[in-house]
């Protein structure tokens, strides 16, 4: 596309590198050449950077889908993931997961977004429901309030957790933070 | 979110009120020097070709970019003190000082320079100001400008020496210097007056004479307060071959470079041969009003942009 065509998020490829336009501001001198001057959003790293481009220039736009798709189950070092709509499956690797594996339970449906077949990222619920796998049971002095319990969840995930929270007890966690929330199920 | 348009318009309205004024009070400077005050066509067959702004086409004529080639063939035929206020179209120029319809104030003054016209414009906007109430110092965008004269005034030369590190009339390099004209040179002016930057290289002299005693710079200058480029003002080139001359370079440039077919403007060069010695300027009005109205956005001085036509 022409750099004329720019505005804000549009989504554009740098050395095969996706960036988002954060801000598009266009400066021209009256007789002079215009001139783009864009803040851009790196869409893998999250990093910002400046460009500046002159008309004429010319820059290759790129088609971000973005679908829900539910993770079935984990095969190897790649995640397989059903399309919500299409029921076909999709297999995510390790890398594009990254610690979101943290959260990632079987039936839960995430946001996955592509650069053609490329996923480039995955927006989880912001919360999800886990279950307890071994936490020790707390000793007589701890307080009730404190998180400082550990806690291995069934995602293979350690958090901190209030005292009360036994194996087996369902929690709810922030996946934003990687916090404990709430109790939601406590194991008969 | 977009603004619903009755709020918009009920929010920019004192802007809109404050424009009509000084729309009036620049009729008024005018008439009172014994300016005429003239109109000319929107759409015309030809316009001056120039590499750096594309015109929108119209049934094979196109919109005016400018009304500079007709107000020069009214001062050949002995119009000697005219200004004009209307509408220009630059396709493709839309940010927060652009919008690819907007209004421009020309004027030229028979027997002058680019000097006198940069008096007349320090006058103007000085009489703006004191005629709108707050005096000669006015408040834009967190920052008081002074605008008392006179004006600093500075070359093109000392400008790019002193911010950009380079000299311009040295080394032809059009793209670097509007890049550095735009990031450093324009941002390294005292924010709290006008900006009055003179001399371009010979080669940007566009519809400019070169200057007398010095042919490596052409008698041009831009006048800039705050960030906003306000104005473009000429020593006129009266000469009729050497306007031919630079035309045809430019249409040539333009083909070659844009592919775009420019035609040669016939009836402005058989004017040049009858033009007196003269001086003329543009005047960006809608950011004029900007800066009167301590505006950030084109969008806020005008009812109906590009997006909300």
């Amino acid at each position: 596309m022409d750099i004329e065509d720019i505005h804000k998020n549009t989504k554009i490829l740098i050395d095969g590198t996706p960036y988002n336009v954060d801000e598009a501001e266009f400066v021209k001198p009256g007789k002079g050449r215009a001139i783009y001057r864009l803040k851009l959003r790196n869409l893998v790293s999250g990093g910002v950077i400046d460009r500046t481009y002159h008309s004429s220039d010319t820059i290759e736009e790129v088609h971000i889908s973005s679908q829900d798709e539910q993770f079935l189950y984990k095969e190897g070092d790649h995640y397989v993931f059903m399309d919500t709509e299409t029921f076909e499956q999709e297999f995510i690797g390790e890398e594009h997961v990254g610690d979101k594996k943290n959260f990632l339970k079987e039936g839960t449906v995430v946001t996955v977004q592509r650069m053609g077949d490329r996923p480039l990222d995955i927006t989880l619920p912001i919360t999800v429901d886990l279950a307890v796998v071994k936490t020790e049971l707390a000793t007589k002095t701890a307080t009730i309030t404190s998180q400082d319990k550990k806690a291995v969840l069934e995602t293979g995930y350690t958090i901190g957790v209030p005292t009360f929270i036994r194996e087996g007890d369902i929690i709810k966690v922030d996946t934003r933070t990687g916090k404990y929330m709430e109790r939601v199920v406590t194991k008969k | 979110m977009t603004e619903d348009e009755r709020q918009r318009l009920i929010r920019i309205k004192p802007n809109l009120e404050r424009r009509a004024l000084i729309y009036q009070f620049i009729r008024d400077f005018f008439r009172e020097q014994g300016f005429l005050e003239v109109e000319t066509p929107i759409r015309a067959p030809a316009i001056a070709p120039e590499l750096n702004i594309t015109p929108f086409e119209s049934e094979n004529w196109f919109l005016a970019a400018s009304p500079e080639l007709h107000m020069k063939r009214l001062l050949a035929a002995g119009c000697e003190r005219i200004f004009q206020l209307s509408h220009c179209f630059r396709k493709g120029e839309r940010g927060r000082q652009h919008n690819p319809e907007f209004a421009l104030l020309e004027w030229y003054r028979a027997k002058a320079d680019y000097r006198r016209v940069i008096e007349d414009t320090e006058q103007l906007i000085l009489t703006i100001a004191r005629r709108l109430g707050p005096g000669s110092v006015i408040q834009y965008r967190g920052q008081s400008i002074d605008l008392s004269l006179p004006w600093h005034r500075i070359t093109v030369r000392d400008a790019f020496l002193q911010a950009a590190g380079w000299d311009p009339l040295a080394t032809l390099d059009p793209l670097r210097f509007d890049t550095d004209l735009v990031t450093k040179v324009i941002p390294s002016f005292n924010p709290s007056r006008p900006t009055v930057l003179l001399d371009y290289p010979a080669a940007m002299a566009s519809l400019a004479r070169l200057k007398p005693n010095d042919p490596r710079v052409a008698e041009r200058a831009e006048i800039f307060i705050s960030e906003l480029e306000l104005a473009n003002v000429y020593s006129e080139l009266t000469d009729k071959d050497e306007q031919e001359k630079r035309f045809r370079q430019e249409i040539e440039q333009i083909q070659r470079e844009q592919g775009r077919q420019m035609p040669m403007p016939q009836s402005f060069l058989e004017a040049v041969a009858n033009l007196p010695e003269c001086g003329g300027i543009a005047l960006g009005v809608d950011r004029l009003v900007m800066l009167f109205c301590n505006a950030s956005s084109i969008d806020d001085v005008i009812a109906f942009t590009v997006d909300t036509a």
